[in-house]
């Protein structure tokens, strides 16, 4: 089974990655690029059986940072 | 007096950090990632600069669970000393023993340059030698050196009078110009500048001989 987490700085927390991002889509001519925030996408092969639970236990204790990241878990078949 | 010197997969200011605790006076033990327990009669460690293992997932997040952080740790709860410098003050915000964490420069570029400082704290070891209110000059070099925490811990961490360092110019982004920050019990230190370079007069600037030279007189009066 997989799994995927999300994981995204939290609203608020200055993003200097994205907005680097942001400005360059402008210098591209794409103005209608407002914002731009980057985060990480980490997939999960996982043994049959593991609960969801186990999963926010590993963004808990490594995958995220929670100071200033917050993540989401999508459980996959 | 005894210091270990951690190496992790990527550090490389071990042997600068080792050479500054020496010249202090220090016996110093290299310690090795993989190790589970810091030699006996330790009594600071000193967590390194560098890029630990390549800086992958966030900087610090990885060494931050190797098996000598776990020693780190019951080094630091038992009331030992420890030093983090740049990647090592990364490694302890990973860790939980220092709070907050570094971000990304706000200017997103790495710096590498000799920044000023001033001493914001004179009740710990490592900041009592400069006094409080005086300004230093520490060479910095990070890409991610931008210290945040949210509003309660920044309001905790001011109250507690727990900054040790802040940046004349602020360089990265930094909240509260906050360039070092210690532990409750003033016994463990996290900072992005690099007093280990600054030991040597050859170096460009020897301010950060006192920071070391007071830890020895400290530990060998203790």
């Amino acid at each position: 089974m997989k799994a995927t987490v999300h994981v995204m700085l939290k609203n608020g927390v200055l993003d200097p990655q994205g907005e680097a991002i942001r400005a360059s889509l402008g210098t591209l001519g794409f103005e209608s690029a407002l914002g731009v925030r980057q985060g990480k996408i980490i997939e999960l092969d996982l043994a049959d059986g593991t609960t969801e639970d186990e999963v926010t236990k590993m963004c808990e204790a490594l995958l995220a940072n929670t100071v200033i990241e917050s993540y989401r878990i999508e459980m996959g078949a | 007096m005894k210091a270990a010197v951690v190496t992790f997969p990527g550090s490389n200011c071990d042997r600068d950090l080792a050479v500054a605790f020496e010249a202090a006076g220090f016996e110093v033990a290299r310690v090795w990632h993989k190790d589970t327990e810091l030699p006996q009669g330790t009594d600071i460690v000193g967590l390194p600069g560098g890029f630990s293992y390549g800086d992958y997932l966030r900087c610090g997040a990885i060494a931050a669970q190797s098996p000598i952080c776990r020693a780190v740790a019951a080094h630091a709860e038992k009331g030992g000393y420890a030093i983090g410098i740049c990647n090592g003050f990364q490694v302890l915000c990973e860790t939980g023993l220092l709070p907050g964490t570094l971000m990304r420069n706000a200017g997103i570029k790495f710096i590498c340059k000799t920044v000023g400082l001033r001493v914001a704290n004179e009740d710990s070891v490592f900041t009592a030698p400069y006094g409080l209110g005086t300004d230093i000059e520490i060479p910095v070099a990070h890409h991610d050196g931008n210290f945040y925490a949210d509003d309660a811990t920044l309001a905790a961490i001011e109250a507690e009078g727990r900054v040790a360092f802040r940046y004349l110019e602020n360089p990265n982004g930094s909240l509260g110009d906050i360039a070092g920050v210690l532990s409750s019990n003033g016994r463990v230190l996290g900072m992005m500048p690099h007093p280990e370079r600054a030991i040597d007069a050859r170096h460009g600037g020897t301010d950060g001989q006192a920071l070391f030279t007071a830890l020895a007189g400290a530990m060998a009066e203790a």
